[in-house]
């Protein structure tokens, strides 16, 4: 028994040796010795990446927070350098939240519409095409549509601004309360922008759910008589509820981090307001891009501080979203 | 209730590819038709073209006659939907929608032709259940998923969920390939039963199958690989399977090739 390979090392099979005993030693091979502490060496650094950016930012958070007289949950003015320093992220949770939120009730319609088109509306060849245009949205440059919207949309959104106060002003959201014509620098437009700019990834996932709609399902619907609206209604729909669910969420945590588009069209306002239309705002990331430069030593504790909540809820909703994927997949 | 079916001239194309070439026959009301053939002779292709499932397929077309009591479906004022409402079909894999109850797999049909009040979807449950030998099966969880069920018992609730409709034809499309020996049975005895108010046309590949249920029976075959499909021969099932009029449809059945 004394030449069996052991667990641990592993010998070289020697020629009068039966073959039996090959398959019982466990012997690792170099190359899978190198390609596993390879593999292990990549997924250890996400975790060490990871953690530097958590421990960075409660290290640097914590004194400003100290040194911090209002309450830093609702507080909803950002004088940080101030003696006394006072600042609160209530006004930057509230627009970061509701222009994200507001962005994904637009886009989730339009881009379950346009994965709806592509994968059974659209001739072949067309729906290649605009696939292709949809993904594309997604490679413009985030400044870009910061200056699209605000010299571009914002100037031209006044007519509907003025429809919808005319039409629904009884409802908070759409009052528009100032005497001058709307310039829409609000948070309106800015969800409005971020809807566009969160449609390619909502629209992308979409539409492989879409695809993978097994073929018997389809078919089913089809041979009871259903129209092709009737099929998708209850062939593909339901299948893809939870795919679009995690899609639309994903398009969340994307809307909640932006940035440039964002700091670019709001005219940056700390009141708290329902009132969506009018100018004002300002989110976790354009307060941190517009105080960043004249921020003092409390000033810049502060904004990290802010980062690192904007961190917490953007880990939250990803965690929600694979939650949701992973619900679908073990039903 | 039952209607005839005549196909007459039918040649049926994947894109430009021919996959069946010059079909003709007469379906008769409240009869069962099989076709048997071996693999890639078209059969299943036939069988979708009698309720325009075929041009679901993208290129797929069809040229030719498919008279329904003398009415053609391929006519240029006939809308397919109405086509397959009348004429239904079940699947070689049981396909139930997998999110809905029981309940609600066999009423799919009728929330699309917006018949659907409480008192009559009840009554037509239980109908087309207990038509398709299901309802003493599953009468105490009609509101469990349809996946919840055995495959066997999926394919019958496929064959409520398609009587449950009231159609005039029911095609089967190797109903019983993928269920054991005992589900296989209870099928083709609801076969047997339904075949008194349907009209019915299955493929199968299992040649005693096609001679246990079926009054008539069509023989498929194709020359070579690549070349359209043809019915080669169809009659009384007991002639074909006794003293088939073609050399080849005896091959087939006593098993020198195929």
């Amino acid at each position: 028994m004394s030449e069996q390979p052991t667990l641990g090392g592993a010998t070289t099979p020697s020629v009068d040796r039966p073959q039996a005993s090959n398959i019982s030693g466990a012997s690792v091979r170099p190359g899978d010795r190198v390609f596993r502490s390879a593999a292990l060496t990549a997924g250890a650094i996400v975790l060490v990446v990871m953690a530097a950016i958590a421990v960075f930012l409660v290290y640097r958070a914590v004194p400003a927070l100290r040194d911090n007289t209002a309450n830093f949950l609702t507080f909803q003015q950002w004088f940080p350098d101030n003696d006394p320093s006072t600042f609160g992220i209530g006004a930057l949770l509230y627009f970061t939240v509701l222009t994200s939120v507001l962005a994904m009730i637009i886009a989730l319609p339009v881009a379950v519409g346009i994965a709806l088109f592509i994968t059974y509306y659209a001739p072949r060849r067309a729906s290649q095409t605009l696939g292709y245009f949809v993904d594309l949205l997604a490679a413009v440059p985030s400044i870009v549509y910061g200056l699209w919207g605000f010299a571009f949309l914002a100037p031209r959104m006044t007519g509907l601004v003025q429809f919808m106060d005319k039409y629904f002003g009884w409802i908070p959201l759409f009052d528009y309360r100032p005497t001058n014509v709307p310039n829409n620098l609000s948070p309106f437009t800015a969800s409005v922008i971020l809807a566009i700019m969160i449609l390619p990834i909502i629209s992308s996932i979409s539409r492989e759910v879409f695809r993978q709609v097994p073929r018997e399902q389809v078919e089913a619907a089809l041979a009871l008589g259903a129209t092709r609206w009737e099929m998708i209604r209850t062939a593909v729909l339901p299948f893809g509820r939870a795919g679009v669910t995690s899609a639309a969420i994903l398009g969340l945590g994307r809307a909640l981090g932006e940035t440039l588009a964002v700091t670019l069209v709001l005219s940056t306002a700390y009141e708290v307001s329902l009132h969506i239309t009018e100018n004002g705002g300002v989110t976790f990331a354009s307060n941190i891009a517009l105080k960043y430069g004249e921020a003092g030593e409390v000033g810049t504790g502060a904004l990290i501080a802010s980062g690192l909540c904007l961190f917490v809820i953007t880990l939250a909703v990803n965690f929600t979203a694979n939650l949701v994927i992973r619900r679908q997949r073990s039903a | 209730m039952a209607k005839s079916i005549d196909v007459s001239g039918v040649d049926i194309f994947y894109g430009s590819f021919k996959a069946v070439e010059d079909v003709s026959m007469t379906i008769e009301p409240r009869s069962v038709t099989a076709f048997i053939g071996p693999s890639g002779c078209g059969k299943s292709t036939v069988l979708r073209t009698l309720n325009r499932m075929h041009e679901v397929i993208p290129g797929a077309r069809v040229e030719g006659k498919v008279l329904l009591d003398g009415e053609d479906i391929y006519g240029s004022q006939v809308d397919p939907v109405n086509v397959r409402r009348t004429i239904g079909m079940v699947f070689q894999k049981p396909n139930p929608f997998p999110t809905m109850s029981i309940y609600d797999n066999v009423v799919a049909g009728l929330k699309l032709a917006g018949r659907t009040r409480k008192a009559q979807t009840d009554e037509v449950v239980e109908r087309s259940l207990r038509g398709a030998n299901l309802w003493e099966e599953v009468k105490d969880r009609l509101a469990k998923p349809g996946s919840s069920l055995s495959g066997g018992q999926q394919q019958r609730l496929c064959i409520a969920r398609a009587i449950a409709v009231s159609p005039q034809v029911l095609l089967m499309d190797e109903p019983c390939s993928a269920l054991d020996p005992i589900s296989t049975l209870a099928i083709e005895d609801l076969i047997s039963e339904l075949k008194e108010r349907y009209t019915i046309v299955i493929v199968t590949h299992n040649m005693q199958q096609a001679a246990r249920v079926s009054d008539r029976t069509g023989f498929f075959n194709l020359n070579g690989v690549g070349q359209p499909g043809r019915l080669i021969e169809m009659d009384d099932t007991q002639k074909i399977f006794s003293n088939p009029s073609n050399k080849r449809t005896e091959d087939y059945i006593t098993g020198r090739f195929g």
